[in-house]
């Protein structure tokens, strides 16, 4: 299957070619390979060139004038770098887009840290009522991103290089596996090294693609009265707590937060596996740091 | 006896500022949009409180937030606000705040106050519109101190090559850019293929033909050179 990039892209032209009110807006990043659909739809596939906050304020305008805006490109130019057109020109004008990234946390580990936007999600966290959602696998993403066109919503859809063996399709937390000294929450690509890690392991699993609105009432469900949770985000270390901390309020619990390092910026290239590594993000990292959690 | 009444107008619009500033001072920091947005609103554009959810509508994108009592003002003329809204302004109990907000109040396209907004999301308004094959003009308001921000030197290089005719920018220009602008305002848009006019910010009649002669496949920049800022 292809991978989420690719998947987007055939997606999002399936999408323009058959509903008009639909319109895409790039800054080059994958102007390329919808180059025929822009040739096919010259008013609704727009490239604006390497200029990221006109990327944003146009999606805004074209939202104006009540057509559905996708806004795609790598999440350090999308999310940060246009960050205060998210926050005004969408959200508070109260305009609706998707915004669809690629990159993840560090997807292109050799272009170094210019490239690597592991605080996309904690930014969009910051602002009320958006859609986030993190796919773990290609047909998830699919499946998002046709959700996420109906309607006027703000959305943010994080795509990325790393993906799980197999779909999850459902919204909120899933169960994947029982058990019962705690919880482990794997966030989109996080699965199945979770699942690698918690193998022989008396947890239970739940895996969400869909992260805000945070599923507070499945975290609920899912936890004894007494509870150890544990997080693990593939990006920035306990951008989720808050919500397991407000959903566990009355609850005694105890929290493990595993995400991309908020002490040092990570400046090795290398690939993926290297920066799963220094992240403790790999399925042996993660092992060691439940058990420690689990039977502590 | 017959009392008749009728819709204010421009000579109303100094007692309505009045309202808002609260004396005769500072008019000349209120009212650099003064003409230009009255010959918008009175002469040029297709809108109006009966039109306002209209998709086919005109635009008015005020990008420079600052100083908007001349535009609640205009706003208070054309019927879209109540007078009585004007004392109590920037109040917490008012919809009206020293930055205009379009969830709160009616008239307005879009909320504004960080510069360099407004062309930008008007280069995207324009690129809708076209796309739902609506023939509406969408003029955007800013400031010649508001075009140091490099966002609207993104959306000036892109408008003309997508060909946005459409579009109209306005610059007030009160020479208040902390740098300035080597040739002219004018030129800068022009370079990008842009159809330019310089007016007095002043002359409704210059005005009027500024934003009315036609710029056929081009989008059209119009420099209003009003008195310099502190000049008073």
């Amino acid at each position: 299957m292809p991978n989420m990039r690719d998947t987007f892209l055939s997606t999002a032209e399936e999408i323009v070619n058959t509903d008009p009110d639909v319109a895409v807006v790039l800054a080059d990043i994958s102007a390329a390979s919808l180059a025929e659909t822009a040739r096919r739809h010259p008013d609704r596939v727009i490239n604006v060139g390497i200029r990221e906050q006109l990327l944003v304020s146009t999606g805004a305008g074209l939202a104006l004038a009540g057509l559905r805006p996708i806004v795609h490109t790598f999440n350090a130019f999308l999310v940060e770098r246009a960050f205060e057109q998210i926050k005004l020109d969408l959200s508070h004008q109260e305009l609706g887009a998707v915004l669809v990234s690629y990159g993840a946390s560090y997807d292109m580990p050799m272009e170094g840290r210019t490239h690597q936007a592991p605080g996309d999600v904690a930014l969009i966290d910051s602002l009320p009522g958006w859609y986030v959602h993190v796919p773990g696998h290609p047909e998830e993403a699919r499946r998002l991103l046709l959700d996420s066109v109906p309607g006027d919503s703000r959305t943010y859809l994080r795509l990325s290089a790393q993906e799980n063996s197999a779909p999850h399709l459902g919204v909120g937390l899933q169960t994947v596996r029982t058990g019962t000294r705690g919880v482990v929450v794997a966030v989109g690509p996080m699965l199945d090294r979770v699942l690698e890690a918690t193998e022989g392991m008396d947890v239970t699993v739940l895996y969400t693609s869909t992260v805000r609105p945070f599923d507070a009432e499945g975290l609920r469900a899912a936890v004894p009265d007494v509870a150890d949770v544990a997080l693990v985000e593939p990006y920035l270390k306990g951008t989720s707590a808050h919500c397991v901390a407000d959903a566990l309020a009355d609850r005694p619990h105890r929290l493990l937060n595993l995400g991309t390092r908020r002490d040092t910026e990570v400046r090795i290239y290398g690939t993926l596996a290297d920066h799963d590594l220094v992240h403790g993000l790999d399925a042996g990292s993660i092992a060691l740091s439940l058990k420690e959690f689990f039977t502590g | 006896m017959t009392t008749t009444t009728s819709e204010p107008g421009y000579a109303d619009l100094p007692r309505l500022i009045s309202l808002m500033t609260g004396d005769d001072k500072h008019h000349a920091a209120a009212e650099s949009t003064v003409d230009v947005l009255w010959v918008l609103f009175d002469r040029v554009l297709r809108l109006g409180p009966e039109t306002a959810r209209q998709p086919g509508r005109d635009r008015f994108l005020l990008s420079k937030g600052h100083g908007p009592m001349a535009y609640y003002a205009v706003l208070v003329a054309k019927g879209w606000l109540d007078e009585d809204e004007l004392a109590d302004w920037s109040s917490a109990r008012s919809r009206l705040g020293h930055h205009p907000d379009r969830v709160r109040a009616p008239g307005v396209e879009i909320s504004s106050g960080s510069l360099g907004h407004g062309l930008p999301i008007a280069i995207g308004t324009a690129l809708g519109l076209r796309a739902r094959r609506f023939s509406s003009r969408i003029v955007t308001l800013i400031g010649d101190a508001e075009l140091d921000e490099g966002s609207n030197h993104e959306a000036i290089v892109v408008a003309a090559r997508l060909g946005l005719d459409k579009l109209t920018a306005v610059v007030v220009d009160n020479q208040s850019s902390s740098h300035g602008w080597p040739g002219g305002i004018a030129r800068r848009f022009e370079t990008e293929g842009w159809a330019v006019r310089t007016v007095s910010g002043r002359d409704h009649e210059a005005l009027y033909d500024a934003f009315t002669t036609p710029h056929p496949g081009r989008p059209l920049a119009v420099v209003a050179v009003v008195e310099p800022k502190g000049g008073h």
